[in-house]
């Protein structure tokens, strides 16, 4: 069984700029490094690596820069965002199943400074691209505003909707100096007058352009009680690929509308010992803000097409229903392909965030919605 | 204008296209219809496939007006529409294009205004860069 079986027992991240000197593998060893001193762990003893396929510092090269010892299990996931959260669920089960002992996932990208992947025209996307790219659905904001488009029309959702999830994000990131948006806060006046990047979608239902890495340390359970930090439990994993799913462009089945989260949140409450009412905190994946309403839908926090609603009165604020993005989420911390989410839900459940959830016990950490997901329940 | 990277399970559909024909790949033995083109029927899992001429008919099932930062030539255009269509033959089957005011105008040459998720709308076919492409146009309601 997975179930509590690992721990997250060490996190690690670097500065997160629009631009940073340093290169991405330089980014991914600080990140890494730093994530086992939280844990009080010698890089030695490292034999497990989990990270993107996106990731362009493969394992080898942050094993021998670190000086991990020898690896027993290495992983990447797939689906840019989508595998943030399999990363974790991959080394817990390898930890669990005991192939190997400790476990680092990460991720290190210059998206701020670095290229925009949609510009590029030479390779195709991990999209169905030939039918898609040439009509000038190039960015993954299109064809996400495709699908806000349609739920707004059939739900009732609203901009004011999509403005509550970008406030919510931006008021934990003032509170977070290490927030890209730190200092820099959001009126409804500013998102209502915002520009365009591809209607419905404004400029703040965008995620930020970052540079930056996050890694964070899993070891058993046994081992996570002898140290240095609290050990935060990893509860349930769970991966996502619906039947007929088409990745990002995901239009060509029944209902566009109910992502990978719908297959990722009924694998992820059958293993737990409790359920969406019982969540303390929410870190859910956030490049575009309809992500949200969706993704409280698919892991069961409000039934179909009240995901907008449900933001309504606060309810994604401190104090709301279901505390939101705490540290400012990829829309107003740093997107980092959404690693910034799960080490703020360990943050979270030390009692250690800057926007703290008094007593939060259980958190849900979500990877990108609308593409093959995944997502992990923490608990202390 | 990016023309598309054809693979060889959707080569047909450019090739009945380059025809002036909207087709879509069907399964030769159950007979279900599946888009994006694929080697085998996920329904009964015949690798037979043959390619079922559409009426060219459909309703806008959503859609997006970008807006820069985007590739030069799209840039240029901007705002324009990429929409959704639903086939009125295979509702499930929706197909990413442009609704347009003739076959060969520039994306951007329908007022936004005019757009609305369930129009109807039927395609026709330009040719750009050397690849026939589908159009839509917008049909009195």
């Amino acid at each position: 069984m997975l179930k509590d079986a690992t721990a997250i027992v060490g996190i690690g991240q670097t500065a997160f700029a629009k631009q940073l000197h340093e290169t991405e593998k330089t980014l991914a060893c600080r990140a890494v490094l730093a994530a086992l001193d939280d844990a009080g762990i010698d890089p030695g003893e490292v034999d497990a690596f989990a990270s993107y396929t996106m990731e362009e510092t493969d394992e080898v090269e942050v094993a021998k820069a670190v000086g991990a010892g020898d690896v027993t299990f290495f992983s990447k996931v797939g689906y840019g965002g989508g595998g943030s959260c399999a990363t974790v669920g991959h080394l817990a089960a390898a930890v669990a199943t005991g192939q190997a002992s400790v476990g680092v996932a990460w991720r290190s990208r210059k998206r701020g400074s670095g290229p925009r992947p949609w510009k590029n025209t030479a390779v195709q996307l991990p999209t169905p691209g030939q039918w898609t790219r040439p009509f000038g659905l190039l960015r993954p904001a299109d064809e996400i505003g495709m699908l806000a488009r349609r739920y707004m029309h059939e739900y009732g959702a609203t901009r004011d909707h999509l403005f509550n999830v970008a406030l919510a994000c931006r008021n934990r990131a003032n509170q977070n100096p290490a927030a890209i948006m730190y200092e820099r806060p959001l009126t409804r006046e500013m998102y209502m007058t915002a520009r365009w990047i591809s209607e419905p979608l404004c400029l703040f239902d965008n995620c930020l352009e970052t540079d930056g890495a996050l890694a964070c340390v899993i070891v058993s359970a046994e081992r996570a009680r002898d140290c240095r930090q609290k050990p935060v439990y990893v509860h349930a994993a769970a991966q996502g690929l619906p039947a007929q799913h088409h990745g990002m462009v995901n239009y060509w089945n029944d209902d566009p509308l109910s992502g990978p989260a719908w297959t990722a949140a009924r694998h992820l409450w059958k293993q737990a010992d409790f359920g969406p009412a019982d969540v303390d905190v929410a870190q859910i994946y956030d490049a575009f803000t309809p992500l949200v309403p969706l993704s409280l839908e698919g892991y069961g926090f409000c039934g179909r097409g009240e995901g907008g609603a449900f933001t309504e009165g606060g309810a994604l604020e401190i104090g709301g229903r279901l505390p939101l993005n705490t540290g400012g989420g990829g829309l107003s911390e740093a997107y980092v392909h959404g690693f910034n989410l799960i080490n703020e839900g360990v943050k979270q459940l030390r009692g250690t965030s800057t926007a703290q959830v008094p007593d939060a016990t259980t958190c849900l950490v979500t990877a990108g919605e609308g593409v093959p997901t995944s997502a992990v329940l923490l608990r202390s | 204008m990016l023309t598309p990277v054809i693979d060889e399970d959707g080569a047909p559909f450019w090739e009945y296209a380059a025809r002036g024909e909207l087709r879509v790949q069907a399964c030769a033995a159950c007979g279900e219809l599946r888009f994006p083109p694929r080697p085998c029927c996920p329904h009964c899992r015949s690798f037979d496939s043959e390619w079922r001429l559409m009426s060219g008919r459909g309703r806008i099932w959503s859609y997006v007006l970008p807006h820069p930062p985007l590739l030069p030539e799209y840039a240029a255009q901007a705002p324009y529409n990429a929409v959704l269509v639903e086939l009125a033959d295979a509702p499930r089957i929706r197909l990413v294009g442009n609704v347009v005011a003739a076959p060969g105008a520039p994306l951007n040459s329908v007022d936004p205004a005019r757009l609305r998720i369930g129009a109807p709308v039927r395609v026709a076919f330009t040719e750009v860069d050397g690849v026939t492409v589908p159009r839509w146009l917008l049909e009195r309601s």
